[in-house]
């Protein structure tokens, strides 16, 4: 018996190994980062999170939506109220008057984070016919989550780094974005982050890598507010299941000695 | 039923004994439950009906809880998910409980299904018992199959639209069938809708199927690991305490390994696509159904032609109806039935495969490799079975459950 499961394990691995083989065309693998989020045990790094939220507000913001998120959610990267109030000032935001006429005014914290189109249409027609993605679940609706948006973010090849062959194989022109990490490589949306794109408030150093953990962090953040709770509370839980489980083998035991 | 066996229990308590005289449910859970004389060799197999119950509770529990928070319409739904996760308290919970619930399920089911074809449940007679298990499993894949179209994201849409279709390879009225399905020409509103209606439905219908497989089960009582009757009270004990408290420990097991995925991997049973809003113009790279479908997703695709591939996909389930006159075996358990016992190692190996060759695209070695282990999923129950109970010969069997027992212990 111990030796058919051995021998079934090999097979399976062997049958994994191939179906990875498979599944990945010539787009990259993803390598892997180390996220602070990750593990049983992993929180999120509120600073990245917080330079994250600068990035995305003051670059990605321009074309893609936070839909799922309002700006009350910020208060949970560390942030007091006063703060986030702080961060939005700026920001004015669509509504209707008493009178039910469009009116522009500044945002509040209750405000899902504002949108850079006024509908689906606007965002394609004003990006060669395709809308940007929003990015509220960014993170988990891509195979690789955050090690794939870290290496989307940080792979772009300029045209003239390319080789003929790349070049020739998927037709790629000077107009062209060439992503080593993107489905087909050619992709709508231009190199987003260059070194020193933002200033960060704490004194980090913006590289484009510094820049990308940081918003892969924010995004992972954005794609699961409630992470660090439901980690916390499963802990909780598999420590009780653990004990009862204890409980009920003794009882078990006692209940079946006549038995055996 | 309730008078089927032993004298009929006196309560004490004079208020059970006033509503017993009346309506004899106290009798009924002593006798079903309490006193159940129940073969005393079960092994940890026997523990995946009463995990598959516990299961199916929790579905309809976190189902219902989720039901008053969501939107079923084609622009809402995917956001009232979403909603249901960032703004219901504690929705997270609950949703992962049941999207991680339907895996969970399955998989006791599918050990459930195992231990019965391992160990000859399904013989006389016991035959109708093993069909009202298999209109479970049927029922289950279309609740699991609707459920997953509810939060509207790229897979739900992409899997109905596979799924549904397979009906139009129905000859004559099969487009037909296909328009009523859906209520309209293509995938819409309306089809979210019905299946949203029939999601909440079919739960209950399954209640009813475990309830008529319970009262089946309790008129001959369980098989047990040897597949031999209980000659007397020397081969039982009570169901109660003896696998209240056996079924209750292996029950909390399982929901320690259901609660390590639940807090610490919610996504990981699930397609990545799936976070990516229904969009009818955009058609995913591989479309997958949810894991438990993998197998008989293969066999659809290892058939070259659709109306084939369709009738082998329902073939692969409508064969198990069948199972208790296809093998021809006197004796139940493979215990004592050496050859048997590894052509149905064989048969799970059979079926892990075609989970992979699912899994993957139809290309290069896996469109042979699904197709050879198609022919061997039919083969194992329509060539092998039969012939097998004729030429293969049994081992000596113990004269009774309580010699099996105390043989074991004593070798």
């Amino acid at each position: 018996m111990r030796r058919l499961i051995v021998s079934g394990a090999i097979a399976l691995a062997a049958l994994a190994t191939g179906a990875v083989a498979i599944a990945a065309g010539t787009e990259a693998h993803p390598p892997h980062r180390h996220w602070h989020f990750q593990g049983p045990f992993g929180t999120y790094d509120r600073a990245a999170a917080q330079r994250g939220y600068q990035v995305y507000q003051e670059v990605c913001s321009a074309c893609h939506s936070l839909s799922l998120l309002a700006y009350r959610n910020l208060t949970q990267l560390g942030l007091t109220e006063n703060q986030v109030k702080g961060l939005i000032k700026d920001i004015v935001v669509p509504d209707l008057n008493d009178d039910g006429q469009p009116i522009e005014r500044p945002a509040r914290l209750s405000d899902s984070f504002k949108k850079p189109f006024p509908n689906a249409l606007a965002a394609a027609a004003a990006n060669n016919g395709k809308a940007p993605p929003d990015l509220s679940v960014i993170v988990k609706a891509r195979e690789g989550g955050a090690d794939y948006i870290y290496a989307l973010l940080t792979g772009y090849v300029p045209f003239d780094k390319l080789t003929p062959e790349q070049v020739k194989e998927f037709s790629v022109t000077k107009d062209d974005n060439f992503n080593t990490y993107f489905a087909g490589h050619k992709i709508a949306m231009a190199p987003p982050l260059a070194d020193d794109k933002v200033t960060y408030a704490d004194g980090t150093k913006a590289t484009t890598g510094q820049e990308a953990s940081d918003v892969t962090e924010f995004l992972a953040w954005a794609s699961e507010p409630w992470m660090e709770d439901r980690k916390r509370t499963g802990v909780r839980v598999i420590l009780f299941l653990l004990a009862l489980a204890g409980l009920m083998y003794a009882v078990k035991r006692q209940v079946w000695s006549d038995k055996h | 039923m309730a008078s089927s066996h032993g004298t009929p229990p006196v309560f004490n308590n004079k208020v059970i004994a006033w509503i017993d005289h009346r309506l004899p449910i106290f009798s009924y859970i002593e006798k079903e439950y309490h006193t159940f004389p129940t073969p005393r060799n079960f092994n940890y197999f026997w523990n995946f009906g009463a995990i598959a119950t516990v299961m199916l509770v929790l579905m309809i529990a976190t189902g219902v809880v989720l039901a008053t928070n969501y939107t079923p319409h084609v622009l809402m739904a995917f956001d009232s998910v979403e909603r249901i996760d960032r703004d219901v308290p504690q929705g997270w919970l609950i949703r992962d409980l049941h999207m991680n619930g339907a895996s969970f399920f399955f998989i006791a089911v599918y050990v459930h299904i195992f231990r019965g074809m391992y160990y000859g449940s399904y013989k006389a007679p016991r035959e109708l018992l093993w069909i009202l298990g298999v209109v479970i499993f049927l029922l289950m894949m279309a609740t699991a199959f609707m459920g997953y179209v509810l939060p509207w994201g790229q897979m739900s849409f992409w899997g109905a639209t596979v799924i549904t279709s397979l009906f139009s390879a129905i000859p004559v009225v099969g487009d037909s069938i296909v328009t009523w399905l859906w209520g309209g020409f293509s995938i819409g509103n309306p089809t979210l809708n019905r299946f949203y209606a029939l999601h909440y439905l079919l739960p209950f219908i399954i209640v009813a199927v475990v309830a008529l497989h319970v009262v089946a089960l309790h008129v001959h009582g369980s098989n047990n690991p040897t597949g031999i009757d209980p000659k007397g009270p020397q081969d039982t004990v009570p169901f109660h305490p003896y696998y209240t408290m056996k079924d209750g420990f292996g029950v909390v097991v399982f929901l320690i390994v259901y609660s390590a995925i639940v807090f610490f991997a919610p996504d990981m049973l699930g397609d990545a696509a799936n976070y990516i809003q229904a969009d009818p113009l955009v058609t995913p790279m591989h479309i997958v159904p949810e894991w438990y479908f993998l197998p008989f997703y293969a066999i659809l695709r290892a058939v070259p032609d659709k109306l084939g591939g369709v009738v082998a996909m329902f073939g692969a389930i409508a064969v198990l109806f069948v199972l208790p006159w296809l093998d021809t075996s006197r004796v139940r358990s493979s215990t004592f039935r050496p050859i048997y016992k590894w052509c149905m190692l064989l048969l799970v190996v059979d079926v892990i495969v075609l989970g992979f060759c699912g899994a993957n695209p139809p290309a290069g070695f896996w469109i042979p490799l699904s197709q050879v282990a198609t022919v061997y999923y039919f083969f194992h129950f329509l060539i092998l079975l039969p012939v097998l109970g004729k030429i293969e010969r049994p081992l000596p069997m113990p004269p009774s459950i309580a010699d099996a027992v105390l043989k074991k212990k004593a070798g």
